[in-house]
C-alpha cells in the first residue's frame, strides 16, 4: 500500500520574503548557456481580467538548448539551470530570461515540441496551477503528444507570442478562470 | 502513462471552495486535461547542485533573542514507498509570535520583531530528515469572512526527486482551537489528509531548557522509477 502524499495548502499572499526574494531565481540560463536567448514575459489574470498583482508566483522548469534538463546526471551546458522563480510585479507580470528548449522525447516514444513547464502559485489557490508554454508557429507543435490532448480550439492558451518589436521575447496572458481560461494539466 | 499514481480522492483540497473567497476568482473552472508523465514531469531541479543559500535558524537574525516559544521544528520526507527523499530543499515562512509577517503588505497592527527573520531554508540529509530552530507563530486575522483568524501555523514549500513532486503546504498545531473554523484547512476533504497537517509535540525533540519540539513528517509524490519501456497503466 502506498503512502498517501502530503495535502496542498495555498502559498498565502505573503511568501515573498521567503520564496521569491532572491532576483538571481530568474536567470534560468547564465549569458555563457548555449542556445537562443529568450525572454517570457508571463501576465497571470484572475476570472474578472485583473492581474494578480504581487500575491502570484511562478515556477518554470525547461530542458536546454541540448533537450537535457539540468537535474539529470549531464547538464545542459555551462550556466544552465532550467528551473526559475518568480513573483508577479504589480501589472500581473513576471519575466523569465532563458534560452530556447529543444524538442525532448515523450511518452513511451512520442514526440513533445519545445515547451516550458509552468507552476502556478498564489493566494487563492489550495493547490498550484500546472501548464506548460509552447512557441507559437513552431512547426513540432503538430507534433506534441501533449498538446494533442488539448482541444483544439483551447491550443491557443499555452502559445506564447513573439513579440513583434523586441526580438527574443515571448509574451503570453494566463487566464486563471473565464474567457479563455488557460489550459491547466492534472499531472 | 501516470508513472506515479494520482493521489486517492479527497485527500487533497479542490481550488474550487466557496468558503474562501480568494479562490472565486481564481479557481480553475475547467477540468484540468490529464497529462501522461514524460521526462519533463519526471526530472527535477536539484537545489544540492545548483547554489542556493540558507538557513535553518530562523532566531539568530538579531542582536538579541526574538520573542516567544522558541521551538525546533523537525521531521521526515518520504515519498509514496516511504523512502527518504535526501537532498530535498525545505522552505519555510511564518508569523512571529504576534501574528506578523514580516511583509511590507501584512498591515496586521501587531508588533514587528527585529529579531526573528521568520524564513528559513534547509536541504535533507541522507535519511530525508530537515530541522529547524524558530519560534511558535502566534494567530492572525484575516478578511475572509467577519471575526476571522487563521490558526497558528508554518508555511512549507518542497521540491523531491520530480517535478511532479513539488509540494506547498502548512503544518499546524494540535490543539488549536481555530482549526476547526478554518477554511483553508478545512478544504480537504479527508480527515485523515488534514490530521497529518498537524504537527505532534514530541518531548524527543525539545532540547532541555531551551527549546520545545513538534515533528512534521511529510509524503512527497513519487515511487521507485518504472522504466519508460514498460507497458502503460492507464
Ligand atoms: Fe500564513
Amino acid at each position: 500500500m502506498p503512502l498517501i502524499p502530503t495535502a496542498s495548502q495555498t502559498v498565502g499572499p505573503f511568501f515573498n520574503f521567503a520564496l521569491t526574494a532572491d532576483a538571481a531565481l530568474g536567470a534560468v540560463a547564465g549569458p555563457e548557456a548555449p542556445g537562443e536567448r529568450i525572454r517570457l514575459a508571463l501576465r497571470l489574470l484572475d476570472g474578472a481580467g485583473e492581474p494578480l498583482r504581487g500575491d502570484a508566483m511562478v515556477e518554470i522548469w525547461q530542458a536546454g538548448a541540448d533537450g537535457q534538463f539540468a537535474g539529470a546526471e549531464e547538464t545542459a551546458g555551462a550556466g544552465f539551470r532550467g528551473f526559475g522563480r518568480r513573483e508577479t510585479d504589480t501589472d500581473g507580470v513576471c519575466v523569465f530570461e532563458t534560452v530556447k528548449p529543444a524538442a525532448e522525447p515523450g511518452s513511451r516514444g512520442g514526440a513533445q515540441a519545445p515547451h516550458i513547464n509552468l507552476h502556478v502559485f498564489a493566494r487563492g489557490l489550495l493547490r498550484h496551477l500546472c501548464t506548460r508554454v509552447y512557441f507559437s508557429g513552431e512547426p513540432a507543435n503538430s507534433g506534441d503528444e501533449a498538446l494533442a490532448l488539448v482541444p483544439a480550439e483551447r491550443r491557443a492558451t499555452l502559445l506564447a507570442q513573439p513579440s513583434p518589436d523586441e526580438p527574443g521575447l515571448w509574451r503570453l496572458d494566463i487566464r486563471l478562470q473565464g474567457e479563455g481560461e488557460t489550459v491547466f494539466f492534472d499531472v | 502513462m501516470k508513472i506515479y499514481p494520482p493521489p486517492p480522492p479527497g485527500t487533497q483540497p479542490e481550488n474550487a471552495c466557496d468558503a474562501y473567497r480568494s479562490t472565486l476568482l481564481r479557481a480553475p473552472r475547467l477540468a484540468p486535461v490529464p497529462l501522461p508523465h514524460t521526462p519533463t514531469e519526471l526530472a527535477g531541479p536539484r537545489f544540492d547542485r545548483l547554489s542556493i543559500s540558507g538557513e535553518s535558524n530562523l532566531t539568530n537574525r538579531g542582536s538579541a533573542e526574538p520573542q516567544g516559544q522558541r521551538i525546533v521544528v523537525a521531521g521526515k520526507v518520504i515519498d509514496e514507498d516511504g523512502r527518504p527523499v535526501r537532498g530535498a530543499l525545505v522552505e519555510i515562512w511564518q508569523a512571529n509570535a504576534a501574528g506578523r509577517y514580516l511583509h511590507s503588505r501584512d498591515h496586521h497592527p501587531a508588533p514587528l520583531d527585529p529579531n526573528f527573520a521568520g524564513a528559513g531554508r534547509a536541504l535533507t540529509d541522507d535519511d530525508g530528515v530537515y530541522r529547524f530552530l524558530t519560534i511558535r507563530p502566534g494567530a492572525y486575522p484575516w478578511r475572509n469572512h467577519p471575526n476571522a483568524w487563521r490558526p497558528a501555523h508554518i508555511h512549507f514549500s518542497l521540491f523531491g526527486a520530480a517535478w511532479a513532486s513539488r509540494l506547498v503546504t502548512q503544518m499546524y498545531f494540535p490543539g488549536d482551537p481555530l482549526i476547526p473554523l478554518d477554511p483553508i484547512l478545512q478544504s480537504i476533504p479527508d480527515e485523515e489528509a488534514k490530521r497529518r497537517l498537524m504537527s505532534s509535540f514530541e518531548l524527543d525533540l525539545t532540547e532541555p531548557v531551551w527549546a520545545l519540539g513538534y515533528r512534521f513528517n511529510i509524503v512527497l509524490r513519487g515511487r521507485e522509477a518504472t522504466p519508460f519501456e514498460e507497458p502503460p497503466c492507464r
